[in-house]
C-alpha cells in the first residue's frame, strides 16, 4: 500500500493580526503549523500502513522553510518526504499548485505505484478547497470528497469502499485504486510519534525537487504565470453607513438596558416581534 | 489559496481571441434527491444582475435522472430569473458522482461557451467545481462574498476575504474563459419566486454508460435532521464569541436562544476551544446565515466572522469594548459584560413575550 499524502505549511491563523493602522497584514513572528486539515488525512493514510504495511510518502509545495512541515510528518510515522520548491512556483493559484502537485506525484510512482493520494478538506489560509479535485482531474484518479470513514480496502481486488459526507447525508461509495481521497475533519487523531521515529525525522535527508526534477518542463503552467485567477484590490470592509444605534440608559443596570433594546427594537421592527411571539415556547 | 500580487491587476487585458464567443451567465441547478438547494436559486437571483448589467441570457443547468421531477426544476429556474435552461438528463445522473458530472457539465462549457459559470459552495458543488475548472484549466474563485462585473474589462470581480485579518480582495479571471466562481448558501438574497415566468429548455445528451462509470453508489443515508443544527436557515440565531471566557458561561447563550426559540451559533475560537460543535461556527470557515434576528454576544466582529452573518436583518451586538468592529456593522449595541446583559435580555424577552402571547 503506497499513499502520498499532500501538506501544506499555514501561518497559525489564530495568530495573526492587523495592523490597526495600515490595514496590512502582520506576519511576523506568526508560526507555521501543518494545515491542521492535512493531519487528518496523514493520520489515515498512517492507519492505513499499520493494517496493510507499505509506504506514506508526504509532499508539499512551498518555500525552503516548509521542510519543517515534512520532518514533523515524518515525526508522525510517514516514510518518505518530497519539498517541492522552485521560484517558479511563487505565486500559485489553486490551479497552478494542482499543476506541480500533479507533476510532482507523477515522478514518484514511476518509482513505486501510488494506491490513494490523500489531501485534507481544505486550508486554512486558502479555504478553497480545490487542490484535491484538481489533482485528481489531472491524474485521472477516482475522487472521493469530505470522506468521513474508510470501511474497506481490498488490496487484491483493488477496490476501496467510504462513507462521504453529502448535503443532507452520507453516500457509501465504492470504487477502484487508485484514488484521490479529501479527508473531512474530526475523522481521526492525529498519534503521537514514537521516539524512533523522532530521532528519524530529525536527521532524514529530504528530498527537494526543483521544478524539473518534479516534472514540470513548460515553466508558464506553473506559479503566478500558470494561474488563471489574479488578486486585485485588497481593502478593509466598508463600515455600515451608520453605525449601530447604541442603547444607554441612566443607570447602565443590565436590566434597564435590556428593556430599552426591546422596546426600540420592537417598535422599529414590528415583524421581529410577531415572528418571536408566533414561534411557541 | 494566493498571495496578493505584488502589482495590483494591470487594467488592460486582452482577452485571448479564443474566448470572445463566450457569452451569457450560467447557474448550475444543484439537485439531489429530488430536490432543488436552495442556494442555486440565490445565485439565480444575483447571476440576474450580472447578466443584465452585461447585457446577455442567464441560463440555468438541470443535471439529472430523467423524469418530470428533473423537467421541473427547468420551470423553477425560470421562476427564479433564468432565460432559458440547459438540460442533461442521463439514468446514470441519478445519484451525485463526480465522473458523470463533470463529464455532463464540461461538455456542457465546450459546446455552449458561458462567460461565466456560478456554483454553490456546498460539498457538491466545490467537488465538481474544482473538477470542471481544472478540466478547462480556467480560474475558479471559491467562496465568494460578493459578485460584480468590473466596468472597464467586463469580467466578473469576485471579492473573497483573504487569508489572516480583516481584509477583503477582489479576484478576476481576465484571460480565461469561463470565469467559474463559488458562493456559499445564504451569502447571497433569495430572489423573488415569479410563477408567470418561463422559458425554454435545451436538451443535451450526456453520452456516457453505467459499465463505463468506476464509481459506484451503494448506499444513502439521509441525515436525522432532528440531531443536527440548522444554523443555515435558521430565522433567529443567539451566538457567543471568546468574551464569554470560559465554557461553563456559555449556557446564557442557550438560555437566551431557548426562550428565542433560536439556534445557537459560535465565533471559531469557541468551536475551536470545543464549547460548541463545529457545525454552529459562523463565518468564512464556518457557515454563513442570514436570520431575522442575529445576537452576538463577546464577538469582536472580525471579517472572517462578519462575512457570514452580516447580511442579518437585524443584528444585535453586546461587547464590552464600546471600540469593538462588530459595532462598525451591527444594528444595535450595548456596551456591558455579557455575562449580565445576556441573562438580563433573556429575563426581558421571556417576560414581553408571555405578555405578547397571551394577548396574541
Ligand atoms: C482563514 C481564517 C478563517 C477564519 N474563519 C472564521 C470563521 O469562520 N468564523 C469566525 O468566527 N472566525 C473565523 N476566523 C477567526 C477570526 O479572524 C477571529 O479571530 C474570530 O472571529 C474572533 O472570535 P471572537 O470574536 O469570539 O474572539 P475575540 O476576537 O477574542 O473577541 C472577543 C470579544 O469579546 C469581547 N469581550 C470580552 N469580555 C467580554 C465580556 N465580559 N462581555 C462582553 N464582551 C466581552 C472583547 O471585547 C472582544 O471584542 C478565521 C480566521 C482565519 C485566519
Ligand atoms: N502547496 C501545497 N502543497 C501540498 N499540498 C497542498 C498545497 N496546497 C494545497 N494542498 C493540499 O490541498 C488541500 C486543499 O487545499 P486548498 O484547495 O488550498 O483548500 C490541502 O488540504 C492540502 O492537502
Amino acid at each position: 500500500m503506497h499513499s502520498v499524502v499532500c501538506i501544506k505549511q499555514v501561518p497559525d491563523s489564530a495568530q495573526i493580526r492587523v495592523h490597526p493602522v495600515t490595514n496590512t497584514i502582520m506576519r511576523q513572528g506568526v508560526p507555521a503549523i501543518i494545515n491542521p486539515y492535512d493531519l487528518f488525512a496523514l493520520e489515515q493514510a498512517l492507519r492505513l500502513k499499520d493494517r496493510f504495511g507499505g509506504t506514506v510518502t508526504v509532499v508539499t509545495m512551498g518555500p525552503p522553510q516548509a521542510e519543517v512541515a515534512l520532518r514533523k510528518a515524518l515525526s508522525f510515522g510517514a516514510d518518505e518526504a518530497i519539498l517541492v520548491s522552485d521560484r517558479a512556483f511563487a505565486g500559485a493559484d489553486t490551479l497552478a499548485t494542482s499543476c506541480a502537485l500533479a507533476s510532482t506525484i507523477r515522478q514518484i510512482r514511476k518509482n513505486m505505484p501510488v494506491d490513494i493520494v490523500f489531501t485534507g478538506k481544505q486550508t486554512i489560509d486558502g479555504d478553497t478547497a480545490q487542490v484535491g479535485p484538481g489533482i485528481a482531474r489531472r491524474l485521472d484518479l477516482q475522487l472521493l470528497t469530505y470522506v468521513s470513514r474508510i470501511l474497506e480496502v481490498d488490496h487484491g481486488a483493488r477496490q476501496i469502499r467510504v462513507e462521504r459526507r453529502a448535503e443532507g447525508g452520507v453516500q457509501v461509495l465504492r470504487t477502484a485504486l487508485p484514488c484521490l481521497i479529501t479527508m473531512l475533519e474530526g475523522t481521526n487523531e492525529m498519534r503521537f510519534g514514537t521516539m524512533a521515529d523522532m530521532f528519524r525525522a530529525a536527521r532524514a535527508e529530504l528530498k527537494v525537487w526543483d521544478r524539473l526534477a518534479a516534472g514540470i518542463e513548460d515553466p508558464s503552467l506553473v506559479g503566478l504565470k500558470g494561474s488563471p485567477t489574479v488578486v486585485g484590490k485588497v481593502f478593509a470592509p466598508k463600515p455600515r453607513a451608520l453605525r449601530a444605534e447604541m442603547i444607554e440608559t441612566a443607570t447602565q443596570e443590565p436590566k434597564d438596558l435590556a428593556v430599552t433594546l426591546l422596546a426600540k427594537l420592537f417598535t422599529q421592527h414590528p415583524r421581529i416581534e410577531r415572528e418571536l411571539a408566533r414561534r411557541a415556547v | 489559496m494566493i498571495e496578493p500580487a505584488k502589482k495590483p491587476a494591470r487594467r488592460k487585458v486582452e482577452l485571448d481571441p479564443r474566448f470572445a464567443s463566450y457569452k451569457g451567465v450560467w447557474v448550475f441547478i444543484e439537485n439531489e434527491r429530488g430536490a432543488v438547494h436552495p442556494v442555486s436559486w440565490e445565485l439565480l437571483g444575483e447571476g440576474r444582475k450580472l447578466a443584465d448589467v452585461l447585457g446577455v441570457e442567464l441560463a440555468g443547468v438541470v443535471m439529472g435522472p430523467p423524469g418530470e421531477a428533473t423537467r421541473g426544476f427547468c420551470a423553477e429556474a425560470f421562476h427564479h430569473g433564468a432565460d432559458f435552461c440547459y438540460l442533461v438528463q442521463d439514468e446514470v445522473l441519478r445519484d451525485y458522482r463526480n465522473e458523470p458530472y463533470t463529464k455532463g457539465l464540461t461538455d456542457l462549457v465546450n459546446a455552449c461557451q458561458p462567460e461565466i459559470l456560478l456554483l454553490g459552495a456546498t460539498t457538491l458543488g466545490r467537488d465538481l467545481a474544482g473538477s470542471v475548472a481544472t478540466t478547462l484549466a480556467t480560474g475558479l474563485t471559491a467562496d465568494c462574498t460578493e459578485l460584480a462585473i468590473d466596468p472597464e474589462s467586463r469580467c466578473l470581480a469576485a471579492t473573497r476575504p483573504t487569508f489572516g485579518g480583516s481584509l477583503l480582495c477582489t479576484i478576476m479571471t481576465q484571460r480565461h474563459r469561463p470565469q467559474m466562481a463559488t458562493v456559499r448558501p445564504r451569502v447571497m438574497a433569495m430572489p423573488d419566486r415569479d410563477s408567470s415566468r418561463s422559458g425554454r429548455i435545451v436538451e443535451h445528451p450526456l453520452g456516457m454508460v453505467e459499465s463505463s462509470i468506476v464509481t459506484k453508489v451503494l448506499e444513502y443515508l439521509p441525515d436525522n435532521r432532528q440531531d443536527q443544527p440548522q444554523l443555515v436557515y435558521a430565522d433567529i440565531i443567539v451566538a457567543g464569541g471568546r468574551g464569554l471566557k470560559k465554557p461553563e458561561n456559555f449556557h446564557r447563550v442557550w438560555d437566551l436562544a431557548r426562550v428565542l426559540g433560536a439556534e445557537v451559533g459560535a465565533s471559531r475560537p469557541v468551536v475551536q476551544a470545543g464549547w460548541v460543535e463545529l457545525d454552529r461556527q459562523v463565518g468564512q470557515s464556518g457557515k454563513t446565515v442570514r436570520p431575522k434576528l442575529y445576537i452576538a454576544a463577546g464577538i469582536s466582529g472580525a471579517v472572517q466572522h462578519r462575512v457570514g452573518m452580516q447580511d442579518s436583518d437585524v443584528i444585535i451586538a453586546i461587547n464590552n469594548d464600546p471600540n469593538a468592529p462588530i459595532f462598525d456593522f451591527a444594528h444595535y449595541g450595548i456596551v456591558g459584560n455579557a455575562m449580565q446583559i445576556l441573562p438580563a435580555l433573556t429575563e426581558a424577552f421571556r417576560a414581553h413575550l408571555a405578555q405578547a402571547r397571551k394577548v396574541g
